[in-house]
């Protein structure tokens, strides 16, 4: 191999060398920034169910904390209208045979058996395995269909474009959304913004399958309901006081 | 000046119509752009009334597609010569009531540019998703059939086809049905009776657009439907009407024996304002029983009449569905039974809906690419009924 030939093999081995580490650079952020944007590595686990207890006798009306915790958190209008975008609102209930008032927030009920997945026709709306029932923006096509089919009209159509999007709750124009349970926070083991920001502890988050979980405890020890419960979806939601 | 023969107004009043429709087409799609642009804020709909105007549009059109295929039935599955004569002729309608129903169900998705999602992702336990395949199926049976009646090395196979359709339209009826039927909660729908009440409706709506067209064809190409034709025909209109009057009163009456279901049934038959307006005078008056009178009255019943009578029943149609689609969701939800409800989402509210210029843009659209497709066709081949000397079945 001659000198000049050399040099050049040099030359060729350090321009390799150089763009290897340029490109492991360039690309490195990326995947770190990936395991940051996902959260955990591994897969949800249908031993966990996630859940809540509504107490109704500590949810006061007037009210609205859970409801601006939640548009903040997701990015949502704050204004309320027909058209605007709800995944959480008050109810103020009057029973007609006693006059009994009783203030809720109802939001999805994260069924077991969910009439909005069933019908959804490209499989948009979905189940994770712990519970929690979403909705893929990717594949909607906002056909409204599960609106229809949702026992508790816990879902939104998005009317018009949106602007001011949190990066961890991507939504659009076009596609139909509910509550996620604030999954982003869940996945990595916060407590949904409603929950949280309830100053009167109204909302008791937690895991339904863990027979030691304060929210399992709860639910053994005092009387609660899920919200149409005749149709049998065996919600994740339930409420006490109702 | 020199006259001009009779043909030139044709061509001219034809080419006109075109135009006509083609205008009404672009101005559907502009509709859909700036409901795209701007979203569906600018229609109508809201999150109570989550389906308007253009499914009351699509929901004709597709149930009437199936119907007026009742007419090649009667004629490749019974042997009845005078509607085998009628077939090609029931197909082409309902080919073309199809492509105008199913493009307005398209345009009025949230996101209509995805529509490749609906076509690759198939949820099975979804009936949106059956009747994709049901639609699409329909529409190749149905063109598959009209091949084997009009090429004539293909007519061995008409009568299979014939019956592949006469199949394939009773299960895709019942998927329009089951839309509803499937909805759990609603007290509107829900019910088991819907598919076989969608099933008899078609047969009216179906026949009573094939009246309307076949009329015009006739007057056009100066002939005169023979009058034991017309008054078979106009029998028949009446049964399918007096049939499907039958099915929405049981349908009501059912409702109206469960007492969770009285505070509806007052709702859309009592005190809903427009919904029982349009109920009863748009519906029972309009669509049966002044159709029914043109069609049995004595002295009546001849073409013009069959005509209005079919018309009629068209615009009964139209009020029917104005009232089970959108009073069947302006009526609240019943979350909480036994409680009396408020809140900022329409909870214990009526819900209000006024449509907008928009939706009904979009569903005229709908009826002009049917209107297009059946003049464009008609012009072109041969579909005019081919009536031998009249034979009794």
């Amino acid at each position: 191999m001659s000198e000049s030939d050399l040099v050049r093999d040099l030359g060729r081995r350090n321009f390799f060398k150089t763009s290897l580490g340029v490109a492991a650079l360039s690309i490195a952020p990326g995947f770190l920034l990936f395991d940051i944007a996902h959260g955990k590595a591994q897969p949800v686990s249908n031993k966990v169910r996630w859940g809540m207890l509504i107490d109704t006798a500590q949810c006061k009306e007037g009210c609205n904390d859970c409801v601006t915790a939640c548009n903040k958190e997701n990015g949502l209008p704050s204004v309320a209208s027909a058209t605007s975008v709800q995944w959480i609102r008050k109810i103020e209930l009057k029973e007609a045979s006693t006059g009994r008032q009783v203030s809720l927030p109802m939001m999805c009920q994260h069924c077991e058996h969910p009439p909005c997945v069933d019908v959804c026709p490209t499989g948009a709306s979905f189940k994770r395995e712990d519970g929690i029932v979403l909705v893929d923006r990717h594949r909607c096509i906002g056909c409204r269909y599960c609106m229809m089919a949702c026992p508790y009209k816990a879902r939104s159509f998005v009317h018009e474009p949106v602007t001011d999007q949190n990066p961890d709750v991507p939504r659009g124009k076009g596609c139909v959304e509910s509550c996620t349970l604030c999954v982003h926070r869940i996945d990595v083991g916060l407590q949904p913004a409603c929950a949280e920001s309830c100053t009167n502890k109204a909302i008791l988050f937690g895991d339904l399958n863990d027979p030691n979980s304060e929210i399992s405890k709860k639910i053994r020890a005092v009387t609660s309901v899920q919200v149409r419960a005749d149709l049998g979806l065996n919600t994740g939601v339930r409420y006490q006081g109702l | 000046m020199q006259a001009h023969p009779p043909m030139y107004f044709k061509n001219r009043l034809y080419y006109l119509l075109l135009a006509v429709g083609g205008l009404v087409v672009m101005a559907g799609l502009y509709a859909v752009h700036l409901m795209e642009e701007h979203g569906h804020v600018i229609s109508g709909m809201n999150n109570q009334i989550v389906w308007g105007v253009p499914h009351v549009f699509a929901i004709f059109m597709i149930v009437a597609a199936s119907g007026v295929l009742n007419v090649a039935s009667i004629g490749s599955v019974f042997g009845k010569a005078l509607y085998k004569a009628r077939a090609p002729l029931a197909s082409l309608l309902s080919i073309a009531m199809l492509a105008g129903g199913l493009t307005v169900l398209m345009l009025d998705l949230g996101r209509p540019d995805r529509v490749i999602v609906a076509a690759t992702n198939t949820n099975l336990t979804s009936v949106f998703a059956w009747n994709v395949v049901l639609y699409s199926g329909m529409f190749a049976l149905v063109v598959i059939y009209l091949w084997t009646m009009m090429e004539r090395r293909m007519n061995p196979y008409t009568k299979p086809a014939g019956f592949a359709v006469f199949a394939w339209r009773f299960i895709l009826t019942t998927g329009t049905g089951l839309i509803f039927a499937f909805l759990t909660a609603r007290q509107a729908y829900g019910s088991a009776l819907l598919p076989p009440m969608f099933i008899v409706l078609s047969f009216a709506w179906g026949l009573a657009v094939f009246h309307l067209v076949q009329t015009v064809l006739y007057v056009w190409n100066d002939k005169v439907l023979d009058t034991a034709i017309l008054s078979r025909k106009k029998n028949l209109l009446g049964v399918f009407i007096l049939a499907s009057l039958y099915m929405v009163a049981m349908y009501h009456m059912t409702n109206l024996y469960f007492a969770q279901q009285k505070a509806f049934e007052r709702f859309i038959l009592v005190d809903g304002g427009i919904y029982p307006n349009l109920f009863w005078w748009g519906y029972v008056v309009l669509g049966n029983l002044i159709p029914l009178a043109l069609i049995y009255w004595p002295g009546l019943g001849k073409t013009r009449s069959v005509f209005a009578a079919s018309l009629m029943v068209v615009l009964g149609a139209f009020s029917l569905l104005y009232v089970f689609i959108i009073g069947g969701q302006a009526f609240p939800l019943n979350i909480f039974p036994g409680y009396a409800t408020t809140s900022s989402f329409g909870d214990g509210q009526i819900a209000a809906y006024s449509p907008s210029i928009y939706e009904f843009l979009l569903g005229f659209a709908g009826l002009a690419i049917a209107f297009i497709t059946t003049t464009v066709s008609v012009r072109v081949l041969n579909f005019m009924p081919q009536d031998k000397h009249y034979i009794t079945d």
